[in-house]
């Protein structure tokens, strides 16, 4: 059990800043996800809370206790890397037990514990091999066993599944979340894969250049996103984003028509940016007097449930929409765009913020 | 038996009536021709130091290429009579055992530090190391001479020892520290995080990865260190303190060479460092090939 408390911590490499303030709270129990484009400076912070990069500026602290400067081992962290970092010259026991040791446990100790993390990850036939001689997923498993003989507070995990392929991702995926849910731990970890992020988080910390972008569950990042950012982000396909303005409660998109989703935020100068999911799209073949946005089919992606039309907007926008399996629409096609009422989300047309309507 | 010869010759139907196969199989047969011929010219002058080992000289000179009569031992039992010889081979195995010690661990610790920390300079020593392989060391053998001289370690040793330490490092921390780097950073970090010490990490993670490199520079070093001449004549003069091709020069005079008594004597200096090489070629191939694959 861990409670981590992150106050302004910055990082910089030489010159290079690449944490600009980092405020954070993490509670006992909670699996937190980093998510965020790569160099956005996640694995920095997960390395920092680790100790194995120095904060530059800021303090951490964990269970109430200042930890700048305490050595990595000290922490009651362990760690599971995205390459395994398994030690090749030592068969899965001394991989297991080579941590439990240096924490001065009993030989007793150390086996029972061995055997207890292999019981759980089903790798008691397996203690005799060389990690050259595991497959993907089995070092995946080795690399969580040798966290878990550690019995951390805090667990911290850098792009487990990235080395995995898509089937035995979402299978370690499942025993990842069962492990969190099976030892109570507080675990910390890190992924540019958004469905990574969603399937497995309490919250999710979305990142961008060194800053956090917004902090929340899975539900809330994708209801209600704080920026443009996160918007596009969180979601597949990603929100479209529609540079628009607007009079009363009509928004117009030049050269392509207008919609009225109801309530609009006010905004001071009449621009605005909308954002919207495929899902809160319709779309329609176009004819005339129709209230929406023209714009033009580039193509359609069927995926046996649904399909995806991709289609262009009078300025140049791509939107993405959401249909049913049977829709089918000739590219180049002329269509309707129109909004859902309630699926839009209003942002401003300058920094990209909320706006609430 | 009849199903292996079918299976066979069919087998060597399918591999002669792949087309191209014959252009491909010509292409390797000749490079086979070329690295036998490779091979014999190799092992020529190794076959021939052997052969005369048991022969006379007269016989050497009459048929240098006919194989000898292996029960004719006459030229052994002179060395082991007339010469030291035992002792010669202890020097020399104190000697290079030694100076071997010494260059492996100054220079894996040396290219661990370089390879693997950060710090202002790093790229300047091992510069300086470098530096050390462009220098043709016998030419500084008057000062050297007058060094240990002063150091008062003439007629010991320990002058042979701290020359070949010397010798070996740069190539040692050459070859070391790319070996080092090219280690993933993440074992080290994942060592840490387990809560081992920077010694521990360097001792129990990165050196038993390392140990392919270091058979490598290992044997880089210790056949010239084993053969040298030149230092020893220079250095040591107290027939006890000789090394083994130091003192078998003992049968080569200013106007007749016992060739037969040389030979044998280079054949008995030659078989450790032979021995060594078999012993540690598995790792030395090793070594070479690793990093080629994954």
């Amino acid at each position: 059990m861990a409670q981590l408390s992150l106050r302004n911590i910055r990082k910089s490499f030489k010159s290079v800043q690449v944490l600009h303030g980092i405020d954070l709270d993490i509670n006992e129990r909670e699996f937190v996800v980093f998510v965020g484009p790569s160099g956005c400076g996640k694995s920095t912070l997960l390395r920092l809370i680790a100790g194995l990069d120095p904060i530059t500026e800021g303090e951490f602290h964990l269970n109430g206790r200042l930890m700048n400067g305490v050595a990595p081992s000290r922490r009651g962290i362990a760690m599971v890397f995205q390459s395994y970092a398994l030690y090749p010259h030592m068969d899965v026991y001394e991989n297991m037990a080579f941590g439990a040791r240096l924490m001065g446990l009993t030989p007793q100790e150390v086996e029972a514990r061995i055997a207890e993390a292999a019981r759980m990850l089903q790798l008691t036939p397996l203690l005799k091999r060389r990690p050259r001689e595991l497959s993907g997923g089995q070092r995946q498993r080795v690399a969580i066993g040798r966290a878990l003989v550690r019995k951390p507070d805090l667990f911290l995990l850098d792009e487990p599944l990235s080395n995995l392929d898509a089937a035995l991702r979402s299978e370690v995926r499942l025993e990842i979340a069962r492990l969190h849910q099976q030892l109570g731990a507080t675990m910390i970890y890190v992924t540019h894969d958004q469905v990574e992020a969603m399937t497995l988080a309490d919250r999710i910390v979305v990142m961008n250049q060194g800053r956090i972008e917004q902090v929340g569950s899975p539900r809330e990042l994708y209801e209600r996103p704080a920026n443009t950012f996160v918007a596009t982000f969180i979601g597949s396909p990603r929100m479209t984003l529609i540079p628009v303005t607007h009079a009363g409660e009509q928004l117009t998109l030049e050269g392509a028509g207008s919609v009225a989703p109801g309530q609009l935020p006010a905004s001071p100068d009449g621009r605005l940016t909308l954002g919207v999911r495929p899902d809160a799209l319709a779309i329609t073949r176009a004819t005339d007097g129709d209230e929406g946005f023209a714009a033009s089919v580039i193509y359609t992606e069927y995926l046996g449930d649904n399909a995806y039309v991709y289609a262009r907007l009078g300025d140049g926008t791509q939107v993405s929409v959401r249909t049913g399996p049977d829709v089918q629409f000739a590219a180049d096609e002329a269509v309707t765009v129109s909004v859902r009422p309630g699926g839009a989300h209003f942002f401003s047309a300058e920094d990209g913020k909320r706006l609430v309507a | 038996m009849s199903t292996a010869s079918a299976t066979a010759s069919r087998k060597a139907m399918t591999y002669g009536d792949r087309p191209g196969m014959l252009a491909s199989l010509g292409r390797d047969g000749l490079l086979q021709i070329i690295l036998i011929a490779n091979t014999i010219i190799m092992l020529a002058p190794i076959v021939i130091m052997v052969f005369s080992a048991f022969k006379t000289t007269p016989q050497i000179f009459q048929a240098p290429f006919s194989i000898p009569d292996f029960t004719q031992v006459g030229n052994f039992i002179k060395i082991w009579n007339e010469t030291n010889f035992l002792r010669y081979l202890l020097n020399s195995f104190f000697v290079t055992g030694a100076s071997m010690v010494l260059i492996l661990t100054l220079g894996t610790m040396a290219a661990y530090a370089i390879g693997r920390y950060a710090f202002t300079g790093s790229s300047f020593i091992l510069m300086f190391f470098l530096a050390g392989l462009t220098l043709p060391l016998k030419l500084a053998i008057i000062p050297l001479f007058m060094l240990m001289r002063d150091l008062g370690i003439l007629n010991n040793q320990l002058s042979l020892i701290f020359v070949y330490t010397a010798m070996g490092l740069p190539t040692t921390v050459f070859i070391m520290t790319g070996f080092i780097r090219s280690l993933p950073n993440e074992l080290e970090d994942a060592a840490r995080m387990d809560g081992a010490s920077e010694a521990r990490i360097m001792w129990a993670i990165m050196l038993p990865l390392v140990r392919p490199a270091m058979v490598i520079a290992g044997i880089q070093n210790v056949v010239p260190i084993w053969n040298d001449f030149f230092f020893p004549l220079v250095f040591i003069q107290n027939d006890n303190l000789k090394t083994l091709p130091q003192g078998l020069t003992t049968f080569m005079g200013e106007y007749t060479t016992d060739w037969g008594v040389l030979f044998s004597g280079l054949t008995l200096s030659a078989a450790p460092i032979v021995i060594i090489y078999i012993v540690l070629s598995k790792q030395f191939i090793a070594g070479m090939t690793s990093g080629a694959v994954k």
